[in-house]
């Protein structure tokens, strides 16, 4: 079990890596869309990347409610 | 009972590529233009798809067309007679008539004579579907020497007007002439299917009188082919006895940049491959699309003869198809 900062520092590395973004941006409110310029493809990519280090399982009819990182900290805790 | 023995034709050691041609309709279709007509624009598609344009084929280039003039050119290449080739094997997903089948028409048109000739479809896998099948034909000694062909006129399945679609799929035809060889030039076929994705890629059943065009679950399909089939070209690798190392020409079905950049990435494919990406210039013709991205890189000199060439169809089924080749 991770915590919500292990969770959120993993994800921030993941959002670096897949779609350059800044780990200073990835903050909880952060819109993945709208703020982060992440595309439909990329939160794919995202998503899979999520499910090799937390161990989740995201199908894509679940990735379409996690609109923001704060969104996908929560599935993770949820999750995992 | 007759206790006669059945006898079976020599078995050859393989089957090797002897000639490539292609076929690119006359319409080139740019993003300026789709952003006339759609809410898109070039940045948009380019940023998802890698597509720059595509070119969509004209009444006159039928899919039974563009197969002739694609397969005499790779009828010329090989520089065997059409009456040499006693095998025709047409891929398509989008012909527009369930009978007769092209496959027939095409030889007839070409000058064979008589060759058995039918059609497959195996979505945007159905190249290397109908290429392994000709390759074991031949092998088998079914048949001599075989035409493969990859035809596609999507822009007839696909609604010119949803930008989801009608940014990515496009027409042309793509073949290869086929014969025995002492040393194999096609390594064995790595294929399956995952029918539980079916409605992934497809057409759904019309109304009486009515059109229904072709839909594609974006998502689910990147996911797939980003996660499952790295393992399917690692294998046909595997099973032909050579590595990414050996690898100087990666041309994997022409679908999405994206996704040809990170299957490149994680095969740890040497920087000196080749990586087709004629998906830029001619956007996502399904079983068109291996033979045209080799073709256009044969003919740019910077794929050369004798060059190991790794091959993947994938696409609606979902269906998988991966080979090792040795360019002619």
């Amino acid at each position: 079990m991770s915590s919500t900062a292990e969770i959120q520092s993993g994800l921030a590395e993941i959002l670096e890596e897949v779609a350059g973004v800044a780990p200073a941006d990835a903050t909880p409110e952060k819109s993945f869309t709208e703020d982060l310029d992440v595309d439909s493809l990329s939160m794919v990519e995202i998503a899979t990347a999520v499910e090799d280090k937390f161990g989740v399982a995201i199908p894509d009819d679940e990735l379409g409610g996690i609109k923001t990182v704060g969104d996908a900290i929560s599935f993770i805790e949820k999750n995992q | 009972m007759s206790d006669t023995t059945i006898t079976l034709p020599p078995v050859a050691a393989g089957a090797q590529v002897l000639g490539v041609g292609a076929y690119r309709p006359r319409r080139r279709v740019t993003n300026d233009e789709l952003s006339q007509t759609m809410d898109t624009n070039d940045e948009w598609i380019q940023s998802r798809v890698g597509i720059a344009e595509r070119r969509w084929a004209e009444p006159d280039e039928t899919l039974v067309e563009m197969s002739v003039a694609a397969g005499g050119k790779a009828l010329a290449a090989s520089g065997l007679s059409a009456d040499q080739v006693d095998l025709v094997i047409v891929a398509s997903a989008s012909l527009p008539t369930q009978i007769p089948g092209a496959g027939p028409e095409v030889a007839h048109r070409l000058g064979m004579t008589r060759p058995g000739a039918y059609d497959v479809n195996a979505g945007c896998a159905g190249f290397c579907y109908a290429l392994s099948a000709a390759a074991d034909a031949i092998r088998a000694g079914s048949a001599r020497n075989a035409l493969v062909i990859g035809a596609e006129r999507l822009s007839d399945v696909t609604d010119l007007t949803d930008r989801a679609t009608a940014v990515i799929f496009a027409d042309g035809a793509g073949a290869m002439v086929l014969g025995a060889s002492d040393e194999p030039g096609i390594g064995p076929v790595v294929w399956g299917s995952d029918g539980d994705q079916r409605d992934a890629i497809a057409i759904p059943v019309a109304a009486p009188g009515e059109r229904e065009a072709l839909t594609m679950a974006g998502q689910a399909v990147y996911r797939w082919a980003t996660t499952k089939l790295t393992d399917v070209l690692q294998a046909a690798m595997d099973s032909a006895g050579v590595t990414a190392a050996d690898i100087d020409v990666f041309a994997p079905h022409q679908a999405n940049l994206r996704i040809i950049e990170l299957m490149a990435k994680r095969l740890g494919l040497p920087a000196t491959t080749v990586i087709a990406r004629d998906v830029v210039l001619a956007g996502n013709t399904s079983s068109a699309s291996v033979p045209l991205a080799i073709a256009a890189l044969l003919d740019s000199g910077e794929a050369r003869s004798g060059d190991l060439c790794l091959v993947l169809g994938y696409g609606a089924g979902l269906t998988f198809a991966g080979q090792v080749l040795r360019l002619p």
